[in-house]
């Protein structure tokens, strides 16, 4: 009841003020009367009626507050006032919404990403049940896992309910126009299963349907069934033809369904295990997952799998020496190379946001000054001090309010834009960014950082009320003594800002100089001038080795006869950046050996190749074209494997082969070949053997061109020249090697992060700069009549701009030092993210802090200078 | 008729719902009625009157509804309700017992 008649009184309050209005007067007439009934004048009877009657206006104002809903009138009124008075200073409003809404808005799109990569679980049934197995080697530490070893860890675990793996492959699918390269995996029956996804058309994999024995059958992916099949139904049990062989088409996955680790594979085939790596237990090509039983923590399963690999070990000890075992949460497999950027992306967004709450916060601050004196006047007039706090925390409010809205407008179009940004191989492999946007998550992270603005903002004026006398604002020359409330935590804040803006071009300057040095690693190669382009061959067709070293050198000697063509060279799976490839495992000649594992990466690149790529050959002689089967086997090491295998003695002429020094293995070793860097950027080179192409083809290899023209151009006529050879050869890969090296993922990534960091940083500068200019000014404008009565005594235009530039200069060493300190412990957090780089690294922090420091001083400057220019008989005069 | 005593804000209350037992009334009724009872000992500082009135109707004792005044001008009427009506005892019983509890301090000598 009580709160109904108070919503009434809400909703009927004109009419109520009336009836109040009305009854009073009826009261006073009433008094009137008798007044004038015992004997006084109208006039007499009228005031004596209202003496006794008592303040009507308080009368009515207490009977008004007597309605208990009052607040929310007095809110709605407060609002509707800071509406006036925000519009009245159109300056103020404008700056204070653009930079709360600046910072909340970044804060928002990168938490965005946040919760789309790190926050959100996996797509999968239980997903935090999930793990990522595969076996551990000295040389690789995460390596992956051989077929038999799988199937006997499958037998002997009890740690899982199911286990499954999957394994990368490319096919070339015959279509209408001709052959066309697809990326697909190879998995076991129960993989889908596993993860908890069932086909939205067709079926799943029967048990049993892995084995090599069983039919040939491949699920396709959403994609691929809409672009190779149309999206029609009837794709269900008809067959298609991959790499030459028929496969029947089971299902198809739904289409949201992803899986990063091969976020491209648009057909996914039973594994049929067969051919001499997938069945030797020596050959390691696949990815376990799991799923863990109830109650069974990573540790535990790590623990019995690594028990599971000892014993292995000792059953095959030629094979498995060294294997260990590995299993962590398929989530770090999946976003454990961005956790670190994203990381560090929000915890940038989030100074920035700090920056600008300050940055607010003093705007504030300032606006409040600078009506001191109406609030005192208000007061003097019967408003509560409660009241005017309320009235200046809802002015906050709404500033809050309308940042908060445009925050979230604009944060929508930013994540647009920052994933379009990235390119479609990078998104392939991140399919957890699809669909990016906000939502619930967003939603309640930007009702956090409003609250928490909105309670800064209402506790600002409480405390710059309670610290300051109100009435000495109506004295006079109270301007003069200026604000040293203001004084002291206003200026401040202008430190903190210039320390929050030292910590974010520090960081910028950090990760600029990581990338250069990540762009400029020594490669052990020249880039520029570089084509490449990948060779898949039908084995159908190419099944002998000699067809595919006649095909090798037709390939060479056709394109090496295109215009514009230097050289040419063949590698099979390791040319620069593109991943590490094959590994074997090499035993020498001539020395002790007790079943280590001597693991290098395996590579087979024509005799031209290290020309090409005018890598230095250091010592001995290159393969010659002639060198295949029917010659003795040779090799060539790098310095890496030299170090590491001959340190002290020659390697040329020694010999090596595999672990049973078999005769057909043995090679000898006719030169050493300078590191050349084939990983990523930043990871080491390991020992490698470089054996020729033409004794070991592959029937997918790369080939590399150096071109005397640019290299983009030659690109068409390698694609055409491979297909006039054999149209039915798949190409795909076509781009340079410079490109390769800018658009790798680590490149790519360094590169972002330190852009958008360093739009963070540019940002912070700005602020903090304005932050500081603003407060320097005000501080002028204050002691304007100080530095008249100075200057009208004599002193010099110098000593007016030490003092000004003195206040200023403390502010600045303090915002750079506390900044400097805060950037170490910052740089040392994402050390991760460094190449090259230490987190204190001096000549990087040194320039940073001098460019904050000359912008500071600068927009102390200005106002400085206006000091000076100040007439001391017009200072003298300023209220 | 000495000088008028200053009234707590619970015994206000008190005496409005008594004087609203009888009849309902209109404010200046009310205060008439009260200064008239007591033979003018108690005069109602009349600006705590009526925020007095509009608690009370707040917390739902009390009643009001405009209606004609004697010489026919409109006036707000208040009358008790039935909540009220127990309210006055609970007051009641609370003021006697404080009366005797006074007195009987006084009356140590």
């Amino acid at each position: 009841m009580k709160l109904l008649r108070g919503l009434r009184a809400l909703f009927r309050k004109e009419e109520l003020n009336r009836q109040l209005s009305d009854e009073v007067t009826f009261h006073l007439e009433k008094q009137i009367e008798q007044n004038i009934a015992a004997g006084m004048r109208p006039e007499e009877a009228r005031y004596a009626a209202l003496r006794r009657f008592g303040g009507v206006a308080q009368v009515k104002e207490e009977c008004r507050d007597m309605r208990e809903v009052n607040y929310i009138s007095d809110l709605v009124q407060d609002m509707r006032f800071s509406l006036r008075m925000l519009a009245k200073n159109p300056g103020f409003t404008i700056v204070g919404v653009l930079i709360l809404s600046l910072g909340m808005c970044a804060s928002l799109a990168i938490f965005a990403f946040v919760d789309a990569a790190l926050i959100k679980p996996l797509p999968y049934r239980g997903p935090s049940r999930l793990v990522a197995v595969t076996e551990t080697v000295a040389l690789l530490g995460r390596a992956n896992l051989s077929y038999p070893d799988y199937l006997d860890w499958k037998r002997m675990n009890k740690v899982f309910n199911s286990f499954d793996v999957w394994t990368g492959t490319g096919y070339l699918l015959r279509t209408a126009e001709g052959v066309q390269p697809v990326p697909a995996a190879r998995v076991t029956d129960g993989f889908f299963r596993t993860l908890g996804i069932t086909p939205m058309l067709g079926r799943d994999f029967n048990a049993g349907e892995d084995l090599a024995g069983a039919p040939d059958t491949v699920m396709l992916s959403y994609t691929a069934w809409q672009k190779w099949f149309g999206g029609k139904p009837s794709v269900v049990g008809r067959p298609v033809t991959l790499s030459g062989v028929s496969y029947t088409i089971v299902g198809v996955l739904p289409q949201d369904f992803q899986f990063a680790p091969r976020g491209r594979a648009e057909f996914w085939a039973t594994l049929h295990a067969s051919g001499s790596c997938d069945l030797r237990r020596s050959c390691h090509g696949l990815n376990g997952i799991a799923r863990l039983k109830e109650g069974v923590s990573v540790q535990a399963a790590l623990a019995d799998m690594t028990s599971i690999a000892a014993q292995l070990e000792r059953q095959y000890p030629d094979s498995n020496r060294g294997q260990g075992a590995s299993v962590v949460p398929l989530a770090d497999i999946i976003v454990g190379d961005v956790r670190p950027i994203l990381l560090t992306l929000l915890g940038g967004a989030g100074l920035l946001l700090l920056i600008a709450y300050v940055n607010v916060t003093s705007l504030l601050l300032a606006r409040s000054e600078g009506r001191k004196r109406e609030m005192a006047v208000r007061e003097a007039l019967g408003a509560s001090s409660w009241r005017l706090v309320r009235q200046f925390a809802t002015e906050g409010l709404v500033l809050v309010a309308i940042s908060t809205t445009l925050a979230l407008v604009s944060a929508e179009w930013i994540i647009q834009i920052l994933t379009q940004l990235i390119p479609p191989e990078m998104m392939a492999g991140m399919p957890y960014l699809h669909g990016l946007g906000l939502n619930f998550h967003v939603f309640v992270f930007g009702g956090a950082i409003s609250l928490l603005a909105a309670v800064l903002y209402s506790l600002t004026p409480i405390l710059r009320f309670s610290w300051s006398a109100m009435r000495a604002g109506l004295a006079e020359g109270g301007r003069g003594s200026a604000g040293t409330m203001w004084r002291r935590v206003g200026s401040n804040l202008v430190a903190v800002e210039l320390a929050i803006a030292m910590v974010l071009l520090a960081g910028a300057g950090l990760l600029g100089k990581s990338f250069y040095r990540l762009l400029h690693v020594d490669l052990g190669f020249e880039p520029d001038h570089l084509a490449t382009l990948e060779v898949a061959v039908p084995q159908v067709r190419y099944g002998k080795d000699a067809q595919v070293v006649a095909l090798g050198r037709e390939v060479v000697s056709r394109i090496g006869g295109l215009p514009g063509v230097k050289s040419v060279g063949i590698a099979i799976q390791g040319i620069p950046l593109g991943g590490n490839g094959n590994t074997d495992w090499i035993r020498f000649v001539g020395r002790p050996y007790n079943g280590e594992h001597n693991e290098v990466n395996e590579r087979h690149v024509s005799s031209a190749y290290f020309a090409t790529l005018h890598a230095s050959l250091l010592r001995g002689r290159n393969f010659t074209d002639a060198e295949d089967a029917s010659k003795p086997r040779v090799v060539i090491i790098n310095r890496a494997l030299a170090r590491k295998y001959f340190s002290g003695e020659d390697p040329l002429g020694k010999q090596f082969g595999n672990d049973a020094l078999e005769p057909e293995s043995l090679k000898e070793i006719i030169g050493i070949v300078d590191d050349i860097r084939e990983g990523s950027l930043d990871s080491e080179v390991m020992p490698a053997e470089y054996l020729p192409f033409n004794q070991g083809p592959d029937p997918y290899f790369a080939i590399v061109v150096r071109t005397s023209q640019s290299a983009p151009s030659v690109l068409p006529a390698l694609d055409a020249a491979v297909h006039q050879i054999d149209p039915d050869l798949g190409t795909m890969g076509e781009t340079t090697m410079v490109e390769r090296i800018n658009d790798s993922a680590t490149a790519y990534l360094h590169r972002s992060t330190a852009w958008l960091i360093g739009g963070f940083a540019a940002l912070a500068l700005l602020l903090g700069v304005v932050g500081l200019y603003g407060v320097i000014a005000y501080s002028v404008g204050q002691r304007t009549r100080e530095i008249g009565v100075r200057m009208a005594l004599g002193a010099q235009r110098s000593s007016v701009y030490r003092l000004i530039l003195n206040e200023a200069g403390w502010l600045i060493a303090v915002g750079i030092a506390a900044g400097l300190i805060c950037s170490v412990v910052a740089a040392t957090l994402m050390l991760k993210l460094l190449f090259g780089t230490q987190a204190w690294d001096v000549p990087t922090l040194a320039a940073v802090a001098a460019v904050l420091a000359a912008s500071a001083l600068l927009a102390s400057y200005i106002p400085a200078r206006r000091a000076t220019k100040v007439d001391p008989m017009v200072a003298l005069r300023y209220e | 008729m000495g000088k008028s005593i200053d009234l707590l804000q619970g015994t206000l209350d008190l005496l409005i719902l008594k004087t609203l037992a009888l009849e309902p009334m209109h404010g200046w009724g009310i205060s008439q009625r009260i200064q008239q009872i007591s033979q003018d000992s108690l005069q109602v500082q009349q600006g705590s009157l009526y925020p007095a009135l509009h608690r009370l109707e707040q917390q739902g004792w009390i009643d009001s509804e405009w209606g004609a005044s004697e010489n026919n001008r409109r006036a707000k009427y208040y009358r008790l309700t039935v909540s009220g009506r127990k309210q006055l005892e609970v007051e009641t019983a609370k003021w006697e017992r404080l009366s005797v509890a006074v007195s009987q301090i006084l009356a140590t000598a």
